[in-house]
């Protein structure tokens, strides 16, 4: 059994009368990748902000490497590093005065930064701008350098709160592989932060699905597929080129479907529960003179998973059925509780 | 040790922020010209008795001349020659009253003398010759300017006749001005040379500079690190946040002496003012200067959560202090209740101190009120501004 690396206690985090970070507590184990997902205005950032101790809790608590983030912030802040949604860059600064800058303010001893910037920028394959400043950078290359930078003082505990935000796909991949390397290499704990499934599934080994400041759900990413799968939840992709209002509004009046986004005129992905749901939807689609040309169900992912959480309680708490989510659920339903 | 660290760390973060500085051209040029500006604003728009040299001026000579026998000429002829000879203006001659309104009014002339139709009579009989001078109320400057040196003119002709009547009257006088005049002022500034409105000018520029560059540049600049996220990478790093501040305003510092000192060279070299006392001791003053008002600065940075209104609450104080602290107007020439409420800001001292010093030649045991006052202005600021920013940083 590992020891647990962070320990978070209840936390709460509240600005005048909103609570961004409602009631949290979870557990990161020493040396694991541990995802937060959740949608933009969950609570994510606010989260990370107080285990990094940039803002205090209202209440609550929680520990990293043992220490209070509020009462022994000092001690925390020797263990951490940060990569936060904003770059961490002097624009005006090159990649090495940069690193160089930061660097010193950790204290890290001269000839140790030497040795650090030269491994970590090939690390990167940014060597050969390091006499450059970060101004004349691309999005991809100052978000390399802004890594590499939090990883200078060798902390024990790395916060990335959506790393590959506006990269392009290439980097994107590129700064996922370097997240992995760095946390096999070193033993770093990470805790990242993302609103794409993709990556939380790919890197993390637990994910908890924060919405609403709360953690719907914690669990290892196969496990929480399970919820769908292994509970009554499927998803039906259907091809239907007669597709009109009239069927979606059938389909979503139905009391077994949870979700129905359309992804082009005549394709739609249907979340539904219940054993019979296939049967029910099928004959409602052809009661309104639905031709069906293709159906298939297919592996729940994350996306499922989160619409089969958070989908709830967006009904719960609207009292209204899911609106069609015209480009998926991350995009429109995401968005729609954007507060 | 402890201090000794947050001493590296404030000096890390200044020079961090002055290489920022000196890589931005364009900022750095505007903060070359902006003294220079200043400099040559205030000390060629205010009036100065050069600025008078251009006056134009109406005069009608309404005067019937009563008696005047050929081949002499009357008082009034006699003073529109006067005025005629005069380089510092442009007559018009015209033939009315009326005539000096209507110019005035369509703005022909910036003045004019009207010379009554008694005049001449007047004297003959004994009694006193009266000039009107007519003066454009829409230019009180000019206005002020014009009766004060007509004033003075006449004063001066007056005089000459007075003394040619005396010498005629009493002929063995020997200084018939004595006679008129027995009383006469002699001007001399407590250091020799002639004091200019620059030299007024100069020292508070100097100060209020120091002061705007601390005051806008320091909110600006934690506003703004907040603002692009970067603030969050010193915030995490375990050093003491109070270096972050620090260093900020070292930095901002840095930039208001090096404004300071362009001030102060351009004043000696250009417009010719004169330093009387030690330049450590000016630039001591300027550096008590910015420690007197750091402490507001740091107190709206605590407060304002972004660049913008960071800006705009410092305007909104600096304003004031730059009119009120006698930078361009002596305090003593205010209202009271103004004087009172300009003794609430720590810019009047720094004024005062650095005017005495480089005017006036002053040593600190001259200067010591102003410097317990700027030090005991600081003192309560810092310590009401520290805690502020510690508890306002992590929110």
């Amino acid at each position: 059994m590992r020891m647990s690396e962070i320990q978070v206690n209840d936390i709460v985090k509240k600005f005048g009368d909103f609570t961004a970070v409602d009631h949290i507590s979870f557990d990161v184990e020493e040396g694991e990748i541990f995802g937060l997902l959740g949608p933009n205005g969950a609570g994510k950032s606010t989260l990370i902000r107080m285990l990094a101790t940039l803002s205090r809790p209202t209440s609550g608590t929680a520990t990293i490497g043992g220490y209070d983030i509020v009462k022994e912030d000092s001690k925390v802040r020797t263990l951490i590093g940060l990569v936060s949604e904003k770059l961490i860059m002097y624009e005006r600064l090159t990649a090495e005065e940069n690193l160089r800058f930061f660097g010193k303010l950790y204290g890290v001893p001269e000839d140790q930064m030497k040795k650090s910037i030269v491994e970590l920028l090939e690390l990167v394959q940014m060597t050969r701008w390091k006499d450059v400043q970060v101004g004349t950078f691309s999005t991809g290359m100052r978000q390399r350098v802004n890594i590499i930078r939090a990883l200078l003082n060798k902390p024990r505990v790395l916060f990335l709160d959506e790393p590959t935000l506006g990269l392009d796909p290439q980097t994107t991949v590129e700064i996922r592989e370097f997240i992995r390397k760095i946390n096999k290499e070193n033993g770093m704990t990470v805790i990242l932060t993302t609103h794409m499934m993709a990556e939380a599934d790919m890197l993390c080994k637990h994910i908890g699905i924060v919405d609403h400041g709360k953690v719907a759900a914690l669990d290892t990413s196969s496990n929480l597929k399970k919820l769908v799968s292994g509970g009554e939840g499927t998803v039906l992709e259907f091809v239907i080129p007669n597709l009109d209002s009239g069927i979606l509004t059938t389909l979503k009046s139905l009391s077994c479907v949870t979700g129905v986004s359309q992804e082009d005129p005549t394709h739609i992905m249907v979340h539904a529960i219940g054993a019979d749901a296939f049967d029910i939807i099928i004959d409602s689609v052809r009661a309104q003179n639905g031709k069906i040309t293709s159906v298939s169900s297919r592996e729940p992912t994350l996306e499922d998973v989160f619409l089969q959480i958070t989908g709830h309680e967006v009904r719960d708490s609207a009292t209204q059925k899911i609106a069609v989510r015209r480009r998926g659920f991350m995009g429109g339903g995401a968005r729609s509780r954007v507060r | 040790m402890a201090v000794k660290l947050t001493m590296y760390h404030v000096y890390l973060v200044a020079r961090k922020d002055l290489t920022e500085l000196f890589r931005n051209r364009l900022g750095l040029a505007m903060l070359i010209i902006m003294p220079i500006f200043m400099m040559g604003m205030v000390g060629f728009i205010f009036p100065s008795n050069q600025s008078l040299g251009k006056v134009t001026l109406a005069v009608a000579n309404e005067d019937q001349a009563y008696g005047l026998q050929k081949g002499q000429v009357s008082t009034s002829g006699l003073l529109v020659t006067y005025l005629n000879r005069m380089d510092n203006f442009t007559i018009t001659q015209v033939s009315s009253m009326d005539d000096v309104r209507g110019m005035i009014q369509r703005g022909e002339v910036e003045g004019g003398i009207v010379i009554p139709a008694n005049f001449t009579a007047s004297l003959a009989a004994g009694r006193q010759g009266t000039l009107i001078v007519v003066t454009d109320q829409s230019n009180p400057q000019m206005s002020a300017l014009l009766q004060g040196a007509m004033t003075a003119i006449f004063h001066q002709i007056g005089a000459s006749f007075a003394e040619q009547k005396i010498e005629s009257l009493i002929p063995t006088i020997k200084n018939p001005l004595a006679v008129i005049q027995p009383l006469t002022v002699n001007t001399q500034g407590a250091v020799p040379g002639n004091f200019s409105y620059f030299e007024f000018m100069a020292p508070g520029i100097m100060a209020m500079n120091v002061m705007m560059s601390v005051m806008t540049g320091l909110p600006a600049a934690i506003s703004h690190e907040r603002e692009i996220g970067t603030l969050d990478g010193m915030m995490v790093a375990p050093i003491n946040r109070l270096s972050i501040i620090l260093g900020k305003t070292l930095a901002q510092t840095m930039r208001g002496l090096l404004q300071g000192t362009l001030i102060l060279i351009m004043a000696v070299t250009l417009f010719g003012v004169t330093i009387q006392g030690s330049l450590p001791l000016i630039f001591g003053l300027l550096l008590l200067d910015v420690f007197s008002f750091v402490g507001i600065g740091i107190v709206i940075t605590s407060f304002a959560k972004d660049q913008e209104t960071a800006t705009m609450m410092m305007m909104t104080i600096m304003f004031p202090m730059m009119f009120l602290s006698g930078v361009f107007f002596p305090v003593q020439q205010m209202p009271w209740y103004m004087q009172d409420v300009s003794k609430l800001i720590p810019l009047s001292y720094a004024t005062t101190a650095l005017r005495k010093v480089l005017v006036l030649g002053a040593g600190i045991p001259d200067i010591s009120s102003e410097i317990a006052v700027l030090a005991a202005f600081g003192v309560v600021f810092t310590a009401i501004a520290i805690p502020l920013f510690k508890r306002n940083m992590t929110r």
